[in-house]
């Protein structure tokens, strides 16, 4: 098992998985739940963690879902994205404070 | 200067959906060459790239990799190729790495361990009218200093810029000057090195592909979307048996006429009766199969060279991973039902190698061209043409559709059975690449579509004619002229030795040749029985459908049918799973599993009907 932690940004956004997101949501990644040759995979498709993740289309269902990452998109089924830890970026509204690009 | 005796061999490496095949495509043409790396199932392209002044080069085209780390058996070989280790493959003198000029940042990372083997290396940024497009941004003088490598830009789908590769192939070609690297096991490091080294060289990533998008909204759509991929798939099903069929025909009637003018314009002999009634029509009962063969990899060409065949992958997923497979099993299966041969060829997508080897011992359950003859003449001899659901669906239309399903369902119990026991592999993350829709080039659907006929033609050819001849032998073996029944020739031996057998399924000596010449080509039972018929005087007189009636119950005719629908009697599907599982295992097992389905099928169906 692998845990690998990015410079985490917003600490006030709780940890979601990337499985959670809906189409348009963006997130920035946190940590890879996955055993080390997995993660690696994903980290090699631009997976990893800091890189900012937005949820697009899926297959009818929701699942696989197309994740737009550094330049590409790439489909996970949902059980894989659930071991993807991300925070959520600018989640609602709500909050007007200026962020941080 | 002196020529150098060895011609330079130049490796081709990038990642998937670099481009990479078409920049191939475009550098060598035709003179191109596909063989199997030595002792693995990985293709190897090899091809020759003439320079201006006349010398060549010999590039080989590696499989796409996102790295060095060699982890699949396609990533073992291009990790061995470029360090020398590959027996069989000069060590590349120099290395042409190809990468999406569009998704700059990311594809950099494979230049890191590319760069650190020292061999001359030419970085080719491909895409580059996607990236002027879309408004993407480089300093290619700042990225060639800061990578110590010559950098260019180019659209292999049209040449642009493509006279830089070729002067780098001519020129001295320099090592890499040195220069900081970072580790080449940490990735998050390679990405961050990858970025810093983008944005020296003002690096400006182009926006998103707007009509990949948008296309993507409807191929993807919750509706549209499924409803489409059914259309391309009914279609594309259709279209191999409705535009081939008059294809196929056309060559049928080529061969045959052909065959009667070459036995008017030769002696009546022995000889003749061999090289028309064995090798012609043996080689020709072949040929006609081409046409659809090649349809269907226009089809294959043009979905995967737009980009569709990952979205139809996509949608597939959940109902593959329901039998235990993903959506990348769906393409093949999918194509099985032209023919076995290239389904199982199109299994090397799969990286998941349970997966794959399920999918291909699955596939010759798909109910392939080649059982459609067979189906068709024992339906219309037995099958009466009557209503069954209103005038639509018949009787025979029925029992067509019958023997679709039931292929259909035996592929999904066993490949059920098989992920859920002895092919059980842990649920490895399905991850797909979605490319960026584009329209598939001439160049590049040409030369697949001669490249997949000539080794059809090679490999299919051979078989085929070795049996017809060999069996041509038999029947006239002891030769006596004509003079005894056929029977009693070595072929009426075989059928009569293995007749004990397949008689409870209520097959006599004649459907037993039928069924041994059938091994080779599942059609070859219907032209084996037209020339047993032909040569027994008893149903000489009598059409193929009426001799058949006299030979068989309606029982045993469905018990025929049930046969053919499961047992798996193609010669080449066998090769070919011999040579993709890398042994006699997996060929021999499945070969014995779907006889042994055959037989308890046509059996049970034999007692039921009677």
């Amino acid at each position: 098992m692998l845990q690998l932690s990015g410079n985490s940004s917003q600490p006030e956004a709780p940890l979601t998985s990337l499985g959670d997101l809906r189409k348009g949501d963006a997130a920035v990644l946190h940590l890879i739940d996955l055993p080390m040759e997995d993660a690696r995979r994903l980290m090699e498709l631009g997976f990893v963690p800091g890189a900012t993740i937005t949820a697009g289309f899926s297959a009818p269902g929701g699942d696989p879902r197309v994740f737009q990452v550094d330049g590409s998109e790439i489909a996970l089924r949902r059980d894989t994205a659930r071991r993807l830890r991300v925070r959520e970026k600018a989640p609602r509204k709500v909050h007007t404070l200026p962020r941080k690009p | 200067m002196p020529r150098p005796a060895a011609v330079r061999t130049v490796a081709l490496v990038g990642p998937p959906n670099s481009g990479k095949t078409t920049l191939f495509n475009r550098l060598t043409g035709l003179r191109q060459k596909v063989a199997n790396f030595p002792g693995v199932t990985v293709e190897q392209h090899t091809g020759i790239a003439e320079l201006p002044d006349g010398r060549t080069v010999s590039i080989v085209d590696l499989p796409g990799i996102y790295s060095l780390n060699p982890r699949s058996e396609d990533e073992q070989v291009a990790y061995d190729v470029l360090l020398g280790k590959r027996a069989g493959t000069a060590k590349p003198e120099a290395v042409l790495l190809v990468l999406d000029s569009t998704n700059l940042a990311r594809h950099l990372m494979l230049a890191a361990p590319i760069l650190a083997l020292g061999l001359p290396t030419l970085i080719i940024l491909n895409m580059a009218d996607d990236l002027r497009n879309r408004g993407g941004q480089l300093d290619l003088r700042k990225l060639s200093h800061e990578l110590g490598a010559p950098v260019t830009l180019v659209t292999a789908r049209d040449g642009e810029g493509i006279d830089d590769v070729f002067d780098f192939l001519a020129g001295t070609m320099a090592k890499p000057l040195p220069t900081l690297l970072p580790v080449l096991h940490d990735v998050p490091k390679c990405r961050e090195w990858a970025g810093g080294v983008g944005t020296k060289a003002g690096y400006r990533a182009p926006i998103a592909p707007k009509w990949t998008r948008r296309l993507d909204s409807v191929f993807l759509h919750p509706v549209a979307g499924p409803l489409l991929f059914l259309l391309v798939v009914v279609g594309v099903i259709r279209t191999i048996f409705m535009a081939a069929l008059p294809l196929s025909n056309a060559a049928q009637a080529a061969i045959s006429v052909s065959g009667k003018w070459i036995a008017s314009t030769l002696p009546p002999s022995l000889l003749t009766s061999l090289i028309v009634d064995g090798v012609w029509k043996g080689v020709g009962s072949v040929l006609v199969f081409l046409p659809q063969v090649l349809l269907l990899f226009l089809f294959i060409g043009i979905l995967e060279d737009s980009g569709y065949l990952s979205r139809a992958a996509l949608i597939a997923d959940r109902t593959m991973a329901r039998v235990g497979l993903q959506g990348k099993s769906f393409i093949p299966l999918l194509s099985a039902y032209g023919c076995a041969v290239p389904a199982i060829l199109a299994t090397r997508t799969i990286e998941n190698k349970r997966d794959r080897i399920a999918t291909i011992l699955i596939a010759p359950f798909m109910t392939c061209s080649a059982r459609l003859p067979v189906y068709a003449l024992l339906i219309a001899a037995f099958i009466p043409e009557r209503n069954f659901i209103g005038s639509i669906i018949t009787a025979q239309v029925a029992a067509l559709l019958g023997l679709y399903l039931i292929g259909f369902l035996a592929a999904v119990a066993t490949a059920r059975m098989l992920k859920s026991s002895v092919l059980k592999s842990a649920q490895a993350p399905f991850l797909l690449e979605m490319p960026s829709y584009r329209w598939p080039t001439l160049q590049s659907l040409g030369l697949r579509l001669l490249d997949r006929a000539k080794v059809f033609l090679q490999r299919a050819g051979t078989i085929i004619l070795l049996v017809t001849v060999i069996l041509w032998v038999m029947a006239h073996v002891p030769y006596t002229g004509g003079q005894e029944p056929i029977e009693n020739s070595l072929a009426g031996t075989m059928g009569r030795t293995i007749e004990p057998v397949i008689k409870p399924l209520g097959f006599n000596w004649k459907i037993g040749i039928g069924l041994i010449t059938s091994l080779a080509a599942r059609e070859t039972i219907i032209s084996t029985l037209g020339t047993i018929y032909g040569m027994d005087p008893e149903s000489q007189g009598l059409d193929l459908q009426k001799a058949l009636r006299q030979d068989l119950t309606p029982g045993g005719a469905v018990a025929l049918l049930i046969f053919f629908a499961f047992a798996m009697q193609c010669m080449s599907t066998v090769a070919v799973v011999r040579r993709e599982t890398g042994g006699w295992k997996w060929p021999i097992l499945q070969f014995a599993y779907m006889g042994l389905l055959a037989y308890v099928g046509a059996f049970a169906a034999f007692h039921l009907i009677g």
